[in-house]
């Protein structure tokens, strides 16, 4: 799964569940039909229009990575 | 349909009250306006409330005949709603829908929210229920997140700069360091802001909203009723509430909150005035880009130039559209589910021309904008004398 980022920002204060992963990359992603889908960032920081894939999916979480 | 007006008001202090329990804060909101209305509680004929999450934050449900019970209200229907951040703005919107349909004369809407007995991972957690928890939620998104990505595309697309945001903190910490009422009566420089503690990039604590405890009610009757109330009724002029999708990635465009247009255009619309003609406004600024986004989809400025509209000091208190007087979100507090008729509170105290050192001068038309979550929710209240 490709996609660009459409927005995305760094999480430094995490809900309670989260409290280990702190700070993390979250993003909006638009998909290759369009779609948009939230996902977390692993790897290397991410900018508005770059170009991501899908790298893996843990716990129900879509992680993407430069591509 | 019967013109509405609002002919009493009343508000807690906003703050972090480790000696006071919900029901004190909204009885206490309560008992205050029906006071300055003088208005016996033996004589509501509805009770509406806003809470947001008090079964989540304080382990109380069943919240509205709980509160109105201590307040004297008794044996009328009394309901809650919840729309998140939005919660007591949609109160009022159906409780003055109800009194212009005729259903009832005298009613009561209040709002409460007790947020500071919660750790702060807690209140995160618990706010982040008002997005889509199946999908952004699942991702580890919290609301200064949503609100952090809605800024960075803002950003992107309109050139709006950190400088611009950080103004509207400066701004509001300004005005509400003036509020006696205000949670954080603090004077922040523009040099603090645009250092503070990163909470989600690129936003620092001094672009989120606070964690507050606090209450607010008003008392509504037919306009034509008012007199007998009050020498100073403040008319309900343009009312709308209208609904978005929860989830921000669902959204074609974040950087306009969609739901905040639509009302606001129904809301012109009812009153027979236009964006040129608000005087002065509650905005709900719970992160500082909000502010900018609402200013212009309420249609104070085109697409894009909130962000100069603040920094150039059009809606400071002495500008030309004074923007959130009471010290808005930022300053004044956001106990969630008291916002929306704190706001209504706070623009019916300028009409009336009794907001003290933030009186503004022109003081007949103000306009009050309630956000639910990242735009599902939005209400738009036009007031103006009688």
């Amino acid at each position: 799964m490709k996609g660009v980022i459409y927005t995305e920002t760094v999480v430094f204060a995490p809900p309670e569940q989260f409290a280990a992963d702190a700070p993390y990359q979250l993003a909006i992603v638009t998909l290759e039909n369009g779609k948009r889908l939230t996902a977390r960032i692993s790897g290397d920081r991410v900018s508005i229009g770059d170009a991501v894939e899908l790298a893996e999916t843990r716990n129900g979480i879509s992680f993407f990575k430069k591509a | 349909m019967r013109e509405v007006a609002v002919i009493g008001i009343g508000k807690t202090a906003f703050g972090a009250f480790a000696d006071r329990d919900l029901r004190s804060l909204a009885v206490e909101a309560g008992l205050a306006c029906l006071a300055d209305a003088n208005v016996s509680p033996s004589k509501i004929e509805a009770f509406y409330l806003g809470n947001f999450a008090g079964p989540s934050f304080v382990g109380q449900n069943h919240l509205a005949p709980y509160i109105a019970g201590a307040m004297g209200v008794e044996h009328v229907p009394c309901t809650r709603f919840e729309a998140a951040c939005a919660s007591s703005g949609s109160a009022f919107f159906h409780a003055v829908s109800s009194v212009a349909a005729g259903m009832y004369d005298l009613v009561l809407v209040g709002g409460v929210e007790k947020m500071t007995s919660q750790t702060t991972p807690k209140v995160t957690e618990i706010l982040a229920g008002a997005g889509d928890m199946m999908g952004e939620g699942r991702a580890g998104a919290t609301f200064p997140a949503l609100f952090a990505m809605i800024a960075r595309r803002h950003m992107y697309q309109y050139g709006t700069t950190r400088e611009q945001l950080a103004a509207v903190a400066v701004k509001n910490h300004a005005n509400g360091a003036k509020n006696p009422q205000a949670h954080m009566r603090k004077v922040i420089t523009m040099e603090q802001a645009l250092n503070g503690k990163p909470i989600a990039d690129p936003l620092t604590v001094y672009d989120c909203s606070l964690v507050s405890d606090g209450a607010a009610a008003v008392l509504i009757c037919p306009l034509e009723q008012a007199s007998e109330f009050t020498s100073k009724p403040v008319r309900v002029r343009g009312i709308a509430q209208t609904s978005d999708h929860v989830a921000l990635d669902e959204k074609d465009d974040i950087t306009t909150f969609r739901a905040v247009k639509e009302a606001a255009q129904k809301a012109y619309k009812m009153a027979g005035v236009s964006a040129g003609d608000i005087q002065f406004a509650e905005l709900h600024d719970c992160f500082t880009i909000a502010e900018i986004v609402a200013t212009e989809d309420l249609g104070f400025v085109e697409k894009g130039l909130g962000g100069p509209y603040v920094l150039e000091g059009k809606t400071c208190l002495r500008g030309e559209r004074p923007i959130n007087t009471s010290g808005g979100l930022k300053s004044k507090g956001h106990p969630v589910g008291a916002t929306g008729v704190a706001q209504i509170c706070d623009v019916a105290m300028q009409i009336r021309g009794d907001a003290g050192e933030r009186q503004v001068a022109r003081h007949e038309l103000g306009l009050a904008q309630n956000l639910g979550g990242s735009g599902a929710t939005a209400v738009v209240t036009i007031l103006g004398a009688a």
